[in-house]
């Protein structure tokens, strides 16, 4: 039996042991490090961010609070009444109460209030630029794929475009459309559709190269070309997921969609952003009870429908 | 391709399997009535959105000078015909306030020769402009009443109210009118991008400028030379880099602390939240509706009221990333913790280990990475998030920017900071991307929807 110290460990045992805690005392030393670093970082950051604010943090806080207690609809029933466009008794010809304006009438009598009326042009704008945005993204996302497209070069160039679409801020596409359409849902929806091509294609050519490629082997045995081995090969495997990554991009389209329309690209944003501006609590807290109902409406209904397209695989949030 | 199976061999699969069969004629109709529904939608939006009358009275043109103003410049000189002489004058230029350019030329009898490129120039006398196009020449005699079109005038010209315009393409235009002919020629590249005309470092080579650093001769008495030259390139009045610079990194630090705030927070409550780690259902299902109210108010909401009550600037930016966030975090937190494998923990447990340490060996290992992995991702798409909800009013690049186009003029600023917003992601993209394979062991980017 080999030597055994009082700690029940041979010499070999106890240089381990020895090598052990040092490389601990290393790792605990860097964690220290890099918990300094961020503490810095982040107290810099803060101190940044504090000073470029146009009111500092603490100066401002209790004026925040008070702004809360202050920002209140005259009564409960007046946000109902801003919402479904319901004349109101505090009515004195100013911005605040004129609820009746911007109704669109369907027939004589029968109309749909303002802001139901705009939070589905914000809806429509969202699901528009997703199937403008799925359409572009389908044959993109094939011509990147490694494993129907053998060229690295035209893959590469087509990864780099699909980056492009997704990275270039969507305030520019909007912007550079406002100033030639004039303001309007089409500068929003081109914008928002451009990412989602660019969003959805990296997801789509993901797809695409985890399937199964033996379908596309007995095609190609049978001398299929090649869209025939996509369109019979590929496409059934892959047109669950792409429908249910559409999904949750529509639900994230309406958000988006909700803040382009806030710079310029009309629909719900922009109303609430001028009603929250002007300080017209009953109709800000009517939009936010309308966009909070639809936001928890459209996730749960994309959320249903993407388990019953690919299964309890459905991936979680990820907005 | 013709089917491989006979008549007989099918009627035999067909009472077999009768149930495969019909299943795939129903596959194949679903997807059909998905694209007939989009056709149908697609033409409700053509006409719900207007899109025929809003692309008619859309203005082309400018759309034309918009793109062009990305990456090129003008010069717009205006030679105005006086009692006796012609006078040029120049506005807005980038040329400094008396420029002599080797593209305008003075002719004998006082006149002036404009090139627009070899074989295109303008030559402006006291009543008629001759024009050179292509190389064919055209006269346009100016009248009190305004230009006149010449016979046969290609249709690069042409007459609206009294003027005579020439397009000459890229290169630029001249507007004949009865008083003063206008000229706008355009250059490719940003000439003033480091230096401002006024600078006295305007238009040297970075030899020059080097040597010009280094000389003890000093161009403005106040400051070293040195200093001069790093006051010159940041308070640049065009293109005002130390501007565009501390507003992009507000834009960072809004995502940087939003994300980390948020990933802070919603931890703890994930752990509240989760039902397998706190045994209250009461708890549980308080955290998780307030992730979900968190989560569901959109963030231009959150934005829009703080920079009500503190003002334009990140402190808005970080309180609607942090609230959103909370929510988003805290719902794919709880979801992670809910699914962990509860083997290292009974493991523990046996061991005789004390319930905080059961939770730090026994959870902590299995989640962390993945939440870590999370974080990165929102702290990745934040930065793009931050861009957008600066533009109404949370501060950082993405105000400038909106700012910048407002004025339709400068939009070569607008690409100067599209493309610095690029850079940005791409960084960030990448840094993020290796970090998470580095916390899984594997590229975890497929895991994650894009946002």
């Amino acid at each position: 039996m080999a030597m055994t110290g009082h700690d029940g460990l041979t010499e070999m045992g106890r240089a381990v042991h020895a090598h052990y805690r040092t490389l601990v005392r290393q790792r605990r030393l860097y964690s220290l490090l890099a918990g300094l670093t961020l503490v810095v970082l982040v107290l810099g950051a803060l101190v940044f961010a504090d000073a470029s604010n146009a009111g500092r943090f603490f100066d401002r806080l209790p004026y925040f609070f008070d702004y809360f207690v202050h920002f209140r609809p005259d009564d409960a029933m007046e946000v109902v009444r801003a919402l479904l466009d319901l004349p109101s008794p505090y009515a004195d010809g100013s911005f605040k109460y004129d609820y009746e304006e911007g109704r669109v009438y369907l027939a004589a009598g029968f109309y749909i209030p303002e802001y139901i009326f705009q939070m589905g042009v914000t809806i429509n704008i969202a699901l528009l630029s997703t199937l403008a945005g799925f359409l572009l993204a389908v044959p993109l996302s094939f011509l990147a794929a490694s494993n129907v497209i053998r060229s690295r070069l035209s893959r590469g160039l087509v990864r780099r475009i699909l980056e492009l679409l997704r990275a270039f801020p969507e305030i520019v596409i909007a912007g550079m459309l406002v100033a030639i359409l004039s303001i309007g849902p089409i500068a929003a929806i081109v914008a928002v559709a451009v990412h989602t091509a660019g969003a959805l294609g990296k997801l789509f050519f993901e797809v695409i190269e985890n399937a199964d490629m033996r379908p596309d082997e007995g095609l190609r045995a049978a001398g299929a070309n090649g869209i025939e081995r996509v369109v019979f090969g590929l496409m059934p495997q892959v047109l669950p997921n792409f429908v249910s990554y559409a999904l949750l991009r529509a639900e994230v389209n309406v958000r988006a969609s909700t803040i382009i329309g806030a710079v310029g690209g009309g629909g719900i944003g922009e109303i609430f952003r001028l009603s929250i501006g002007r300080d017209h609590a009953a109709k800000t807290f009517a939009i936010i009870i309308l966009l909070l109902v639809t936001i928890i409406a459209i996730d749960w209904m994309s959320g249903r429908l993407r388990r019953r397209l690919i299964g309890q695989a459905a991936f979680g949030v990820a907005q | 391709m013709t089917p491989v199976l006979g008549g007989e061999e099918l009627a035999r699969l067909r009472t077999s399997h009768g149930r495969l069969l019909r299943d795939r004629r129903r596959r194949r109709i679903v997807p059909l009535l998905g694209a007939v529904l989009a056709v149908i939608y697609l033409i409700f939006c053509w006409s719900f959105f207007n899109f025929p009358g809003a692309l008619g009275s859309a203005q082309w043109d400018r759309a034309g000078n918009y793109v062009a103003d990305w990456y090129s410049w003008e010069a717009s000189p205006r030679f105005r015909f006086g009692e006796d002489r012609i006078a040029v004058e120049w506005t807005r230029s980038l040329l400094g306030d008396n420029p002599d350019p080797d593209w305008i030329r003075q002719t004998g009898s006082g006149g002036y020769t404009v090139l627009f490129s070899d074989r295109s120039r303008i030559e402006i006398e006291r009543g008629r402009v001759r024009v050179h196009l292509d190389g064919v020449s055209y006269l346009v005699e100016i009248t009190s009443q305004g230009a006149l079109l010449p016979e046969g005038a290609p249709p690069a010209m042409a007459l609206k109210s009294g003027r005579v315009t020439v397009d000459f393409g890229f290169a630029g235009l001249a507007e004949i009118r009865s008083s003063q002919v206008y000229v706008r020629k355009r250059f490719l590249g940003w000439p003033n991008f480091f230096f401002d005309t006024r600078s006295p470092f305007f238009g040297m080579d970075p030899g020059e400028l080097w040597e010009a650093a280094r000389s003890t001769d000093r161009l403005d008495p106040r400051m070293p030379n040195w200093q001069l030259l790093f006051a010159e390139f940041f308070y640049n009045s065009e293109w005002q880099h130390l501007d565009v610079m501390a507003k992009l990194l507000q834009t960072i630090v809004m995502a940087f602390v939003g994300t980390l705030f948020a990933a802070l927070v919603a931890f703890p409550l994930c752990v509240l939240a989760a039902g397998n780690i706190t045994r209250n259902r009461l708890t549980n299902w308080l955290i998780k509706r307030c992730f979900d109210l968190l989560r569901s108010i959109d963030m231009l909401i959150w934005a829009l009221f703080f920079v009500r009550g503190f003002g334009p600037g990140p402190i808005p930016g970080i309180a609607a990333i942090f609230f959103t966030d909370t929510g988003t975090l805290g719902k794919t937190g709880t979801e992670a913790l809910e699914n962990i494998d509860d083997k290292p923990r009974e493991g523990m447990q046996s061991v005789g280990a004390s319930p905080a340490n059961v939770q730090r060996f026994g959870v902590v290992p299995q989640v962390l990475p993945v939440f870590l992995g999370q974080v990165l991702y929102f702290w990745e798409s934040n930065t793009r998030s931050a861009t957008i909800i600066g533009a109404v009013g949370a501060g950082g690049i993405g105000l400038k920017l909106i700012e910048a186009m407002r004025t339709n003029q400068d939009w070569e600023n607008v690409a100067y900071m599209v493309l610095l917003i690029l850079v940005v992601v791409y960084v960030f993209d990448t840094a993020s991307a290796k970090l998470r394979a580095r916390l899984t062991g594997a590229p975890s980017e497929r895991e994650e929807p894009a946002r």
